[in-house]
């Protein structure tokens, strides 16, 4: 039977049961010192000095650093989606000259004792002259530095004549949008330990997680370093949702002090540090203008939005700029459309990815936007929506213009289909009386959905390498990485499948530089996808000679012989071990998969919400996710990151954003401010999966899991929250925090408050 | 603050002295000390409750707990339940039932569950979910923790 489909129990779990887990923190060598990094206390200023004399003068001082001690350090660069010009708003390791927000490096310390360390950062004084700075992200763009304007770049993807199709619209609906400041905060924080190997003069890194080989790369280059003078090693990793493991001041400093004092150099960031210094995202206004027909049809779409970018461009260059203009269309015709995204750098806390980039914030603008063309023309949303699907029959479905390097093509997509058996499945009838019937009695509750499309699965390429080994274990060597997805077991489930033996001989090796060349890492929904295809390729081929040594050592015709879970059988049979000793060595196949397309998922999220009037809470009642991956390789799995996704999704409509006051300073800095969802906001899930639209992209059908379960989470709840107050487009900010509910409530006429 | 004090208690069974700055956390005295590094910091301010240990027989935050404040105490954690190659049925259930993904809260959630289970094997589900969200999970969105959690009360209760 195929282990593909099959919901089976994780490999990995063990040790992260047991306790025997190694996550960054856990990593100790002898000898080791602790960095703490010094942080600006001001949102912007010039930068003037330093006082260090009494850190300097402290027993337990081993070095301290400023940024005239990496003067040689290059800016940190961009990993992907880098466009002219965006050089001169790189972030240097250490401040220089300005500060750009609160949390930016100033210094480093390093002692042989954490505490000791953190006594000996309090004693840095930064000089600093204030300067007002800039929160807004939409006002008039100001000085970055001299000549240079705090608009980075401005993005913009159009096809089609959208002056005709606003000259001859039925009705124009325009709207304003803005959506919140949050991010994947996951419950590790980061970590670096740097350990140079004396004796082969090797830096070992660890604590890297979803790219260590493009890091590995940037910090060679950045340091220096010839390639095989550095390997990075990822260990257990606590959440990655597409912030942890992209390369930040505090890697490259650990490393370079590890290089310089001789010594490994230890750094884990403390939760406060989190919140100011790693990667936030999302926060953007969109002014979205819709031409439609008098059915209902979309006839032009022009979105103009402005990212709030935060003081500093990061590893994703432009991506989440990229991903916004290009995925707004999502599951819908739209024959002329222009959206236009201008990147503005703010004092606050430097943005990058968070899961679903481009498509939580796309799927709350075009579907608050359905939702209210829907309303001015009388119609019902979902016949709307309708009315607008690309049709099965229109797949492959062209947008043009690309993407991350791609086109945009929808490889496969029923998604009139999947509306109509998802609305089947949850009851939806019965859900409008059950709402109708409790709004009659009083209650105030609401009923929304948000259909998105997905991405996943992003190339160009991936390699791995299947190696038998003469203890009969098989090895699948990839370059992809592990951020708590379980990468291991769906691996070993498509490789048990591929030569079909059981799982218990594989071991699946994944984020390590020194085992493999290259590898692209986790991100974008694509290890399944990508990792999966390579190693659905390279069993092919182990599989084929195994027979043939197998069948070689028994004297039978490779046809005849047959594999259980860890041997071949026939009349005989012949361990995997055995095969390898016969063969006079390990028996190895590589393979690489490339790809110049991303595959598009799809689905749709439905939430039910009550509104509490006297305190303006919103409880999430019910939520459903109908989402058409392909194929599932483990269902389980699938649902589990679906299910997470959507708890972070309800957080982020309801709860979690990062406040700046109007000094720039940061009001979400421990966990207590920065709200995230507990039990007690999160109704059970309720997960429909479709595998009715494999896409003919790669061998296994497979399209990705990681971002299905937020992506129009912000949507489906907006909506619920609009149906609870009888206002369609009532709800045009996201989180829906009380106060903003307070202020929606205070519009009502009084009767129906 | 470099005057470091004797601290005795049991940690899993196993009687321990070490010697702590009086300002270092049971958690870091835990994980550094005692090198039983299953129990984590998610924020170190008593929020997540990643670092909940049982100190006798209750659910703490590590973190929100100095070492010399455990003097003569029973601690218990993480590395403690199985039973040799034996799950505890809590770890037994989060496994079966993918309780977990990136598992970075996972000790702190199997800690609290064996502080309430142990307190109330019939705890009823509404107050089972009431106690289990004084703790924080980033990856699950904590459906199958509470699969497991009610799954091993059941088998606990066998």
């Amino acid at each position: 039977m195929s282990l593909i489909g099959r919901s089976v129990r994780r490999l990995e779990d063990r040790p992260l049961l047991t306790g025997s887990g190694r996550f960054a923190a856990d990593v100790a060598v002898p000898d080791m010192l602790y960095m703490r990094v010094v942080r600006s206390p001001v949102a912007f200023g010039r930068l003037t000095g330093l006082r260090i004399v009494e850190a300097l003068a402290h027993p337990g001082t081993v070095a301290v650093w400023t940024a005239e001690d990496v003067a040689d350090i290059p800016p940190i660069g961009f990993r992907m989606t880098s466009v002219p010009g965006l050089e001169p708003y790189r972030q240097p390791v250490l401040a220089n000259g300005h500060v750009r927000y609160v949390g930016e490096p100033m210094a480093a310390v390093f002692a042989a004792d954490p505490y000791t360390a953190e006594d000996i950062a309090d004693l840095v004084a930064p000089v600093i002259e204030p300067l007002a700075p800039c929160l807004d992200p939409a006002a008039s763009p100001s000085e970055f530095a001299p000549g240079r304007s705090t608009e980075a770049a401005v993005i913009s993807k159009a096809y089609g004549d959208l002056d005709a199709a606003f000259a001859g619209a039925h009705a124009v609906v325009a709207l304003e949008f803005t959506v919140g400041r949050h991010s994947g905060v996951p419950l590790e924080t980061r970590g670096a330990i740097a350990v140079p190997e004396a004796a082969s003069g090797i830096l070992r890194v660890y604590g890297a997680a979803k790219v260590p080989h493009y890091n590995r790369q940037a910090l060679a280059a950045m340091l220096g370093l010839p390639l095989d003078r550095i390997h990075l090693h990822e260990g257990h990793v606590g959440g990655g949702f597409g912030i942890r493991g992209e390369l930040y001041p505090e890697d490259v400093l650990t490393c370079a002090a590890a290089l310089r004092l001789g010594r490994p150099v230890k750094w884990i960031e403390d939760r406060y540090e989190h919140l100011v210094a790693a990667n936030q995202s999302r926060g953007s206004v969109h002014r979205v203008r819709a031409a439609v027909d008098e059915h209902g049809f979309i006839l032009g779409l022009d979105d103009e939005f402005w990212l709030d970018q935060g003081g500093y461009i990061r590893t994703h260059g432009v991506a989440v700029t990229e991903l916004t203009c290009a995925m707004l269309p999502g599951p819908y015709v739209i024959p002329a459309y222009r959206s236009v995204g201008h990147v503005r750098l703010t004092n606050k806390t430097p943005c990058g990815t968070y899961r679903a980039p481009g498509r939580f914030e796309t799927s709350f603008v075009r579907e608050r936007l359905v939702d209210v063309i829907a309303d001015r023309l009388g119609l019902d949303p979902i016949v709307v929506r309708r009315r607008n699907f690309i049709a099965k029959t229109a797949m492959p479905f062209r947008r043009e213009f690309s993407v991350l390097g791609t086109d945009v093509v929808y490889d496969t997509g029923d998604y009139a289909g999947l509306l109509d058996k998802f609305l089947n499945r949850v009851e939806w009838e019965r859900l409008r009386a059950d709402v109708a019937r409790r709004r009659q009695a009083g209650e105030m509750v609401g009923l929304g959905l948000g259909f998105f499309v997905e991405k996943s699965g992003l190339g160009p390429f991936d390699d791995v390498r299947i190696t038998l080994g003469g203890d009969g274990i098989i090895e699948v060597i990839t370059g992809a990485a592990s951020i708590g997805q379980g990468v291991e077991t769906v691996m070993a489930q498509i490789c048990a499948d591929g030569l079909g033996t059981g799982l218990d001989c594989i071991r699946v090796i994944h984020g390590q530089t020194d085992r493999i060349a290259r590898g692209m890492g986790a991100f974008a929904s694509r290890v399944t996808v990508m990792t999966g295809a390579a190693v659905t390729i390279a069993a092919a081929k182990l599989r084929g000679e195994l027979l043939t040594v197998a069948g070689r050592l028994l004297q039978t015709a490779p046809e005849r012989l047959a594999f259980a879970s860890d041997r071949v059988v026939v009349s005989g049979a012949l361990d995997f071990a055995a095969i390898a000793r016969g063969a006079g060595g390990d028996l190895t196949a590589d393979a690489t998969f490339t790809t110049e397309h991303m595959t598009y998922p799809y689905g749709v999220h439905l939430a039910q919400v009550r509104i509490q009037r006297d305190s303006c809470a919103i409880a999430v009642e019910r939520f459903f996710v109908g989402y058409d991956i392909g194929r599932a390789v483990n269902p389980m799995l699938v649902e589990g990151q679906i299910v997470g996704g959507a708890a972070q999704g309800i957080g982020a409509a309801l709860l979690e954003e990062f406040v700046y006051d109007a000094s720039g300073q940061p009001q979400s800095v421990t966990l207590a401010d920065y709200l995230m969802p507990t039990f007690a906001d999160i109704p059970t899930i309720e997960v429909i999966l479709f595998e009715d639209a494999p896409t003919p992209l790669n061998p296994l059908g497979v399209k990705g899991a990681g971002e299905a379960g937020i992506a129009a989470a912000g949507a489906a709840i907006a909506a619920a929250v609009d149906d609870a107050l009888g206002r369609a487009g009532a709800v045009r900010q996201l989180p829906i925090t009380p106060n903003r509910l307070h202020a929606l409530l205070a519009e009502l006429p009084v009767a129906e408050r | 603050m470099s005057d470091k004090q004797d601290v005795t208690f049991t940690v899993n069974g196993e009687a321990r002295t070490i010697r702590v700055e009086p300002r270092r956390t049971l958690a870091d005295a835990l994980r550094e000390d005692c090198g039983l590094t299953g129990t984590h910091l998610g924020c170190e301010h008593g929020v997540c409750g990643a670092c909940t240990v049982l100190v006798d027989d209750t659910p703490v935050r590590s973190c929100l707990m100095f070492a010399v404040q455990a003097e003569g105490a029973r601690v218990r954690t993480v590395e403690g339940l199985a039973d040799g190659d034996k799950l505890h049925p809590l770890q037994q259930a989060f496994w079966d039932h993918h309780g977990l993904q990136c598992g970075f809260c996972t000790p702190g959630f199997l800690m609290l569950a064996v502080g309430i289970l142990e307190r109330q094997p019939d705890i009823a589900e509404p107050e089972l979910r009431e106690a289990l969200s004084s703790n924080l999970c980033r990856c699950t969105g904590y459906q199958n923790i509470l699969k497991s959690v009610l799954a091993a009360a059941a088998e606990m209760r066998k």
